[in-house]
């Protein structure tokens, strides 16, 4: 259901956008999305067909690049993905991380048709 | 034609919750986002601590309910002031929602303000509501299988309450899984077995709370 507020952010993130641009028409917004957060695309592409209703950015495809949950160790340096929260070094076993990838949620860029 | 945007989707919520972080560091009061399932026991362990700590803080509380007054309505009986958040239907709160209603409380007369967010164990942990830190509850009869299946909340906690510690024996509940599971993800996480109905473990937490709370009207 959190979707929806985030949908609307899009929405409104793209439309601004293409508005500084005179765009006619928004076809595609592509979405760069960390594995740490908690967002469902299939969701994100159904609220977004409501909500952008009446709006040039109707009908545009919501493009989603997953980008993977990844830290360096503090310990041994080395980087480490982080496979399901799990926070721990692959290489030795450490806790002491700091997170580099993987909580990103940002509008990459639009598509648009001026 | 494709255009660069690179802007962030979640700022609309950041900005809200940065201000509101800036207003109450001004005025030397704690937030605290208190989050669980329905029926975890936020509410009773907020009255416990309210109780256990109102001699030494003084507390303000913010109930968050989809609708209805009932828990706000029990909380304003312990002489504290509340106010009451409906959602209408949202499944957790956002930064403006509590931007908007900090004007009801006189914030010179308070140390710290409690938050019980919306009962949901996923989407209350995306939302910053400006807070100092946060506190998680699970209960004994949710399942020790929680925090593999909601990461996001039990990582971005500072603490979690094992509520219901007295209902252990009548559940297949192992608690070391818990633990290990929630230090796997957030090693830094505080965990404290707790029975709010028999008292056990309240001590320790309200012993961390207060420190915590300290900690953030002096910083």
């Amino acid at each position: 259901m959190h979707e929806l507020s985030i949908t609307q952010s899009i929405l409104n993130i793209a439309l601004s956008s293409a508005e500084n641009e005179h765009a006619k028409k928004i076809n595609k917004i592509k979405i760069t999305l960390g594995e740490m957060t908690g967002c469902v695309p299939q969701y994100i592409q159904e609220y977004f067909d409501i909500v952008s209703e009446g709006t040039i950015a109707h009908g545009a495809k919501l493009e989603f690049d997953s980008i993977p949950a990844s830290a360096k160790c503090l310990d041994c340096g080395a980087e480490t993905r982080l496979i399901r929260f799990r926070f721990r070094c692959e290489h030795c076993g450490s806790q002491k991380l700091k997170i580099v990838s993987g909580r990103e949620f940002l509008v990459d860029s639009i598509d648009i048709d001026d | 034609m494709e255009i660069k945007v690179v802007h962030q989707i979640m700022e609309w919520n950041e900005d809200h919750s940065d201000e509101i972080k800036a207003k109450l560091r001004e005025k030397r009061v704690c937030l605290v986002n208190i989050m669980g399932s329905p029926g975890a026991g936020k509410t009773s362990v907020i009255t416990s601590v309210i109780k256990a700590m109102s001699d030494k803080f003084k507390i303000g509380v913010i109930e968050g309910d989809i609708a209805g007054r009932i828990d706000a309505e029990h909380m304003k009986r312990l002489g504290v002031p509340v106010v009451q958040l409906n959602t209408d239907g949202a499944c957790h709160i956002e930064a403006m929602s509590i931007e908007n209603i900090l004007p009801d409380f006189d914030l010179d007369e308070l140390d710290v303000i409690f938050v019980e967010n919306i009962g949901n164990l996923v989407c209350p942990a995306e939302f910053n509501i400006g807070e100092s830190f946060r506190v998680a509850l699970l209960s004994i009869p949710e399942g020790d299988d929680k925090v593999e299946k909601y990461p996001l909340m039990f990582q971005t906690t500072d603490a979690l309450i094992l509520n219901k510690y007295d209902m252990i024996e009548y559940f297949d509940f192992d608690a070391e899984r818990v633990i290990r599971g929630a230090k796997e993800i957030n090693p830094d996480i505080d965990v404290f077995k707790v029975s709010n109905k028999t008292g056990a473990g309240l001590s320790e937490f309200t012993a961390w709370l207060g420190g915590r709370i300290e900690e953030s009207i002096n910083a």
